[in-house]
């Protein structure tokens, strides 16, 4: 088994198909879309490949030691920031063909309109711990 | 066998174990594994006398944790002690234990956590899981919380207010896992309640029913949040409410008003309104000001915003938001909501997309989401 971390961006991704803000949406299209979020998670429970899925608040403050006996130094949080993460899910299977078969079927999560919303989602593998056998 | 009645008796054990001269770390540790083995063992064989039996496997099961100890001597001498009942009663022992596990050198994460384990006699596990932690971390969280309080005297009283925000806390942050903490947490403050003679924490328990009563009412079968003003009424708990208006009515009499006696006065007006339209905003209004009166929490003056709109007009309420801070949480969504109320619904969606993207939590994101997402497409369709 292996671990990946499946990543939405707020931005930083290219953009989808189906590119229109949540704002835009009618009510019924949200719970559609939360309901297959929902569902899916669930799906993954029952495999037995889920781990973990959480969401992010847009803005977060940075953050670095500024030496002995002074507080930390805070700053932003940066308008301009590229790469921006809202939430993720980890998900453990056999391997990396799974787990770009599962981003894939996350990705057509619903939208506007109730069409697939084709978003492009990260998946970096965890670096594992060292295997006992190794030759 | 019914495990709350079962966990009920953890308190008074516990008391009796410090009493006889256990530490309070110990006890709580031996009290766990007696639970445990009552699980175990009651359902075929269920004791005459369920407290009694806790009592002695507890004990047992400190001194046999004592005496793979170092300290054998102070141990043995323990042992040869014939226990003395003391004069202490389980009230008072209950409500010492609700002290130690608030006490103000806890921080309030682990203060909670202290007093769902020694007082409410759930399992590390369970309360890990209802605060999404691993359970070694709760261990850990528990273990330094006891040893926190461990220099601190059992025989002395403690303050109420700290108990009664400890308790709060549990109901208000509870989150999921196979224990209903919103329950619980009704649960210890009644219990409370009934052991010390304080009207806050009769108010307490009123807030508590009050809010529990509308709980299968505040989520769409979907998981999204149902504002109070849409909620089906008729699936509110009338006897949750009876209860708690009862509580509430009993305390007000005493004339010593607090905050969450305040806060279940207002809970009861909603309570009282047979449908959103029959509200009684003026006297909403009235409550908040004296909320406002007893405490600094900005929060209130928002809530006070809210009730204004309600009960003078949306450009009250705009008037009364405009004195407050607009970094203040959730201001921003008022915001949306009175100017939807005005007429101007642009405004509005604009800011409810803005209050979305600050929401602290994701029902509550979601739902100002399809607000913004219900006027823009009334708008544009």
């Amino acid at each position: 088994m292996a671990k990946y971390l499946l990543l939405k961006h707020y931005r930083g991704a290219p953009a989808p198909v189906n590119d229109v803000p949540m704002d835009r949406w009618t009510p019924e299209e949200i719970s559609a879309h939360m309901r297959y979020m929902r569902d899916f998670a669930a799906r993954l429970e029952e495999t037995g490949e889920f781990v973990d899925g959480q969401a992010l608040a847009p803005e977060g403050t940075f953050v670095r030691y500024d030496g002995e006996g002074r507080p930390p130094v805070t700053d932003g949080p940066f308008a301009e920031t590229k790469d921006l993460i809202a939430g993720w899910m980890v998900i453990d299977v056999d391997g990396y063909e799974r787990a770009v078969e599962l981003a894939g079927e996350l990705s057509a999560a619903p939208g506007a309109g109730g069409k697939p919303i084709h978003e492009w989602l990260e998946v970096r593998p965890f670096l594992t711990a060292s295997h006992t056998i190794t030759e | 066998m019914n495990e709350v009645l079962l966990r009920s008796l953890t308190p008074s054990v516990l008391g009796i174990l410090v009493r006889r001269g256990a530490d309070f770390a110990a006890a709580e540790d031996a009290v766990q594994d007696a639970l445990v083995e009552a699980v175990r063992v009651w359902p075929a064989d269920p004791p005459r006398d369920p407290k009694g039996w806790l009592i002695t496997v507890a004990w047992h099961r400190f001194l046999d944790a004592t005496r793979a100890d170092s300290a054998r001597r102070r141990r043995e001498d323990l042992v040869d002690e014939e226990p003395a009942p003391g004069p202490a009663s389980a009230v008072d022992d209950t409500l010492r234990l609700y002290f130690l596990c608030a006490h103000p050198s806890l921080t309030p994460s682990s203060a909670v956590a202290l007093t769902l384990r020694a007082v409410g006699g759930l399992t590390t596990r369970q309360i890990a899981r209802a605060y999404l932690v691993p359970e070694a971390t709760m261990a850990q969280r528990i273990s330094r919380a006891k040893r926190t309080v461990s220099g601190v005297r059992f025989d002395r009283p403690g303050d109420v207010a700290t108990v009664l925000r400890v308790l709060y806390l549990v109901f208000n942050e509870g989150y999921s896992g196979d224990v209903d903490l919103a329950a619980e947490a009704i649960r210890l403050t009644r219990q409370l309640a009934a052991a010390v003679d304080h009207p806050e924490a009769a108010g307490l328990l009123a807030l508590m029913l009050l809010h529990h009563a509308r709980r299968a009412a505040r989520t769409a079968p979907d998981g999204s949040l149902v504002p109070l003003a849409e909620q089906d009424r008729g699936r509110w708990d009338t006897a949750s409410i009876a209860g708690g208006v009862e509580i509430l009515r009993a305390a007000l009499a005493r004339d010593r008003l607090g905050e969450f006696q305040a806060q279940a006065a207002i809970a009861a007006l909603h309570a009282d309104a047979p449908t959103a339209g029959e509200t009684d905003w003026a006297q909403i209004v009235e409550w908040y000001d004296e909320l406002a009166r007893l405490t600094d929490n900005p929060v209130v003056r928002l809530n006070r915003a809210v009730a204004v709109g309600e009960a003078d007009g949306p450009r009250a309420g705009l008037a009364a938001l405009a004195e407050l801070d607009a970094s203040l949480p959730r201001h921003t969504a008022v915001a949306a909501y009175l100017h939807e109320r005005d007429g101007d619904p642009a405004t509005a969606a604009r800011l409810y997309a803005e209050a979305a993207r600050k929401a602290p939590d994701l029902a509550e994101r979601d739902h100002l989401t399809r607000q913004a997402a219900r006027l823009n497409t009334r708008r544009c369709r």
